[in-house]
């Protein structure tokens, strides 16, 4: 059986372990695993968390995530602790200030472990673009765990942490949870504060969870959604219960398949696993429609110009003046910038600034960005007219499992492999990855989209595939 | 598409990014090849289509003109790179 | 040759919000470097810009001032450049969408009246501070003054010269201040001009290629940086040479204007919509609550004086020139009602005077409205003359008290006991038999003497008018 929130909470409750117990194990297992999951690992403060979480307990005033070993993805600010976005830039930064999803966890009384591994500002889909180096995928050290949130996704399916938080931009929550065998839960642009969180594409960027199942990203969800008045973007509608609804039957619900989603890009025997799990729906009472999302072969170009062109603008405050990196000794105004970008940034990051800045200056204005702007709007209305007739849209979340790792050697190719997340950032919709199978003993994931603001569905959704299916309990052998 | 290097070097300039020579090249071989994936965008028609900054539709929240009133000069230089007198500080600056 | 000059001016007006316009900093001007600038206004990764309500309802009081039209949705924009008084490396701004539109100004230059069209006004957030001079090596930054929330307003170039330009701006600087959006004090930085100068043959139609000036903080350093740089033109072109299109900064110290260095020049802005914020609506409810927030502008008000009060227009126009010279002015006639021009007087003749030999401005005076109506009060009464109440004002101004108080301690009251001011009349006439015997036989100037030493021996208190009276009845008396 898997360590989840649901069963840890009971044994917590139930004073079979302590919290510090629980996370003392924890702590041990990170220390002796060579996943390179974690940037930062913070031992005394989750210890002291574990103490205040165990008085808790003992008095009676405590709830589902009190005493919970979790992972933070180093891009969410935590006030006091380290918090680098996998970057030299931020290898000296100390955050003053907690981001609002940290708080909300810390006034949950669950207890971190660490900070986790990830592609430098969330730019990648393999986790090897870090200044801490790439992270292993648990199933085959030899692979990668997917990015952006792969020190995240590791840590979960690695039994290094019960659950993790995670940022989606273009996939990376989904793809490294598809990749890595776990559940992850994109939410809809809005629901969860963005306060905090180190921006990549700030009409992109979405925080998340990672977990085991279904259930735990539920209770999860309820704790991080919700409106902040320091985020502009965070939509201010009333709260739901994730939770209530995810028993509910899903007989009678249409799922669409986008022909898009099944291209020639796809492996076959991904390709396989996703039509089983669609099988599997069907014998549960759900229906089947072919649709077809039209515009989707301009996600790339689409997605890729509009997150360069905002991340070439939020990471110009990274200058060497009141934070962060600054190059020794500079001459000069200029020189204090060029280095202390230069030497802070890592290749992958420069070159989307590159093309950012490309796109955006006098004269390609309207052919790049205003275009994809455009070209985004067809997207979404693509979405917007497939919901009128299914209720979910299903397909794969990567073309192929887990690959290897130094394998993919060029930014372009590696762009090819986000094909089938990149639209969902573009429309703004919930989606999750949901653990469906096994290739060649590497996981694969089937993707969940959904209408705006339809998150208890799919968790419901998932839910009861996790019902029904088992691949969700599979772990890895414990490295 | 097509970016040479002296194109590449003056976006890098723009961006306040140095390459090398080594990166000059490189990253003009790797600009060239993101920039394809883009062409196919230009054979889009999008004339009569508004463009879409943001994927929700709600307009911008006002806040009420309070101040919260807390100095914390203190702790925000502490990690920075280089103050005197609770001044930040860069190279003389020529204006 | 005839030369006709173009100007446009643009002014940064900082609106006088508590908070600044995407944070809940203070936005208080002197205070201690980096006090005033929280984590929004530093721009740690990961923080994000929330709007100021007031700052847009200062806006749309402004677009209403000025019968502009109110853009229904306004976008705010990102303007990218590094500097180090740019925290985030970009300003945020308003280019395509701002948030007022055309509107128009009238102007008054000598006696001719002109309007001037106002291109368009919309919000940004100010940028920090460098000083210079601080340290050996290093110029320091302090960054309280960023994301103070400024007005940008631009006008059409229909400005014609420089004494027209200053007017302009003059209008704009005392309609801010009435309309309570920025306290337009040019010193601490709260409001700041720019002039887009071109010149072009008269009778052309092509405009001139313009330079902007930046650096000049005082209405007289506009009019002579405009007219050196229209000099400065002249000569390129007469010359046979070009105008560079430039920015350059005036120097006061020598009088023109230097070529700046090419900072601003080499950047390409790469505006971009800011994901951070969203369309900002202006609803109706949100324009009524900015008209509900407007006072009486200016031009009204001097309408209602003239034709209400019965002021002359030459008066009304000084009355309504600063807000809070107009509501001292209210607030002292509400007593006064029959006599408006006694009241003008006073404020134009004594009170502006001794303020302007102060330097000081009018919310600033020792002698309040009510202070002053007292004084009003005790001449229309006829308690003292209109010329001791000019000596009562002068220990007023200096704190000695009250107008009555002064009045009681100097013994200032007017003497118009009838006994009291006919014993002091016969007391003269018998001291000086000679002058009452001319009077006697019929010369009439001599009046004027015996009033005057009636007023010398009551230091001034009598009442003149009761002098003569009495005067009057003894010499008929004396003629019988």
């Amino acid at each position: 059986m898997q360590n989840t929130i649901k069963s840890l909470a009971n044994g917590l409750k139930n004073k079979e372990f302590s919290s510090v117990e629980l996370t003392t194990d924890y702590l041990n297992f990170i220390n002796k695993s060579d996943l390179n999951a974690f940037i930062t690992i913070t031992d005394e403060l989750a210890i002291s968390q574990a103490k205040a979480a165990d008085q808790n307990i003992a008095n009676n005033s405590f709830n589902i995530l009190t005493g919970m070993p979790y992972a933070h993805k180093d891009i969410f600010c935590t006030k006091g602790v380290k918090t680098s976005a996998g970057s030299k830039m931020l290898d000296n930064f100390i955050s003053p200030y907690n981001a609002t999803v940290s708080d909300k966890l810390d006034n949950s009384g669950a207890v971190m472990l660490g900070k986790t591994n990830l592609d430098e500002f969330a730019m990648g889909s393999s986790n090897e673009n870090s200044y801490y180096g790439a992270v292993k995928n648990p199933w085959n050290l030899n692979k990668t765990p997917g990015g952006s949130s792969g020190g995240s996704a590791a840590a979960v399916a690695g039994e290094l942490s019960v659950f993790a938080t995670g940022t989606d931009t273009g996939g990376s929550i989904r793809q490294p949870s598809s990749l890595c065998g776990i559940t992850g839960i994109k939410p809809t642009y809005g629901l969860v504060s963005r306060y905090g969180m180190i921006a990549y594409a700030s009409s992109f960027d979405q925080a998340g969870v990672m977990t085991k199942t279904a259930e735990d990203s539920a209770i999860l969800l309820n704790l991080i959604a919700g409106f902040d008045e320091k985020d502009s973007t965070s939509v201010n509608r009333n709260n739901e219960d994730y939770l209530k609804t995810i028993n509910d039957s899903i007989q009678g619900l249409t799922i669409g398949l986008p022909k898009e989603f099944f291209s020639d890009g796809l492996d076959d025997k991904v390709a396989n696993k996703i039509m089983l799990a669609v099988k599997e729906f069907e014998s549960m009472g759900l229906k089947v429609k072919d649709i077809s999302l039209p515009h989707s072969n301009y996600a790339i170009p689409s997605y890729y110009i509009i997150a360069s062109c905002e991340c070439s603008s939020n990471l110009l405050r990274l200058d060497g003046v009141r934070y962060g990196h600054r190059c020794q000794d500079p001459k000069d105004l200029q020189d204090l910038y060029l280095r202390s970008r230069s030497e802070g940034f890592g290749d992958e990051v420069k070159r989307r600034i590159m093309v950012g800045t490309y796109a955006l200056s006098a004269g390609y204005y309207d052919a790049y960005y205003l275009k994809a702007q455009k070209a985004r709007r067809l997207i979404s209305d693509d979405f917007q007219k497939a919901f009128q007739s299914v209720d979910v849209i299903m397909g794969p979340v990567s073309p192929t499992t887990a690959f290897d790792l130094a394998s993919i050697h060029d930014s372009a190719s590696m762009y090819l492999s986000d094909i089938y997340t990149l639209s969902v950032n573009l429309a703004g919709l919930p989606a999750m990855s949901v653990p469906a199978g096994f290739s060649q003993n590497l996981p694969v994931g089937l993707q969940l989209i959904g209408n705006h603001w339809s998150e208890a569905k799919l968790l419901n959704i998932a839910h009861k595939f996790q019902e029904q299916t088992n691949f969700h309990n599979q772990t890895p052998a414990k490295i | 598409m097509s970016l040479n290097k002296d194109k590449v070097s003056e976006i890098a300039s723009l961006a306040m990014l140095s390459l090398t020579d080594e990166q000059l090249k490189s990253n003009t071989k790797e600009l060239n090849k993101i920039f394809d994936l883009f062409t196919e965008l230009s054979q889009l028609n999008v004339d009569d289509v508004s463009p879409m900054t943001h994927p929700i539709n709600i307009n911008q929240r006002l806040l009420e003109d309070k101040v919260v009133d807390k100095d914390k000069s203190k702790e925000f230089q502490a990690i920075a790179p280089k103050t005197k007198d609770r001044y930040y500080l860069v190279p003389k600056v020529i204006e | 040759m005839k030369w006709e000059t173009i100007i446009g001016l643009e002014i940064h007006a900082q609106l006088n919000t508590k908070a600044k316009i995407f944070s809940s900093a203070a936005t208080k001007f002197g205070e201690k470097p980096n006090s005033q600038a929280c984590e929004v206004d530093i721009g740690f990764p990961g923080v994000l810009p929330v709007l100021n309500k007031q700052a847009v309802i200062k806006a749309l009081k402004f677009g209403l001032a000025i019968e502009a039209k109110i853009n229904k949705f306004n976008i705010f924009d990102r303007k990218n450049y590094f500097y180090p008084d740019l925290p985030k490396g970009y300003q945020i701004s308003q280019l395509n969408f701002p948030i007022v539109s055309a509107g128009k100004i009238k102007i008054k230059v000598d006696d001719t009246t002109k309007i001037i069209g106002i291109t368009r006004a919309h919000l940004e957030e100010d940028a920090g501070k460098l000083v210079h001079d601080m340290f050996n090596d290093y110029t320091a930054v302090d960054l309280n003054r960023a994301g103070t929330p400024l007005l940008e307003i631009v006008s059409e170039p229909d400005i014609r010269n420089a004494k027209e330009a200053v007017e302009y701006a003059k209008k704009i600087h005392s309609l801010v201040q009435y309309i309570n959006i920025c306290d337009g004090n040019m010193a601490e930085g709260s409001f700041r001009c720019d002039a887009n100068v071109s010149i072009r043959i008269k009778g052309t139609n092509k405009f001139g290629t313009r330079t902007e000036i930046k650096n000049i903080n005082s209405f007289k350093f506009l009019e002579k940086a405009i007219d050196f740089e229209v000099e400065r033109q002249k000569c390129i072109l007469e010359d046979g040479k070009k105008v560079v299109q430039e920015t350059r900064l005036y120097d006061q110290v020598k009088n023109q204007t230097n070529s700046m260095r090419l900072k601003e020049e080499a950047n390409d802005y790469r505006y971009f919509p800011d994901p951070d914020l969203l369309p900002v609506e202006i609803s109706d409810s949100l324009l009524e609550q900015a008209k509900a927030d407007l006072p009486e502008l200016p031009e009204q008000k001097k309408i209602r004086f003239i034709k209400e009060i019965g002021l002359s227009e030459y008066d009304a126009e000084i009355l309504t020139s600063q807000k809070s010279l107009a509501d001292y002015f209210e607030a002292l006639i509400t007593n006064h009602k029959e006599n408006p021009k006694l009241c003008v007087n006073w404020i134009i003749g004594e009170l502006l005077y001794y303020l302007n030999k102060e330097q000081i401005e009018i919310n600033q005076s020792p002698i309040s409205a009510q202070d002053l109506s007292i004084l009003i009060a005790r001449i229309v009464d006829q308690t003292i003359s209109g010329k001791i109440a000019k000596d009562v004002f002068k220990e007023m101004w200096l704190n000695k008290g009250s107008a009555d108080e002064i009045i009681a301690i100097k013994g200032l009251k007017q003497i118009t006991n009838e006994n009291e001011i006919n014993n002091i009349v016969d007391e003269i006439i018998a001291n000086n038999p000679s002058q009452f015997d001319q009077l006697k036989s019929g010369n009439e100037k001599i009046i004027g003497f015996f009033v005057g030493q009636v007023m010398k021996a009551t230091k001034g208190k009598a009442n003149p008018k009761k002098v003569n009276q009495i005067l009057r009845e003894k010499l008929d008396l004396s003629k019988q």
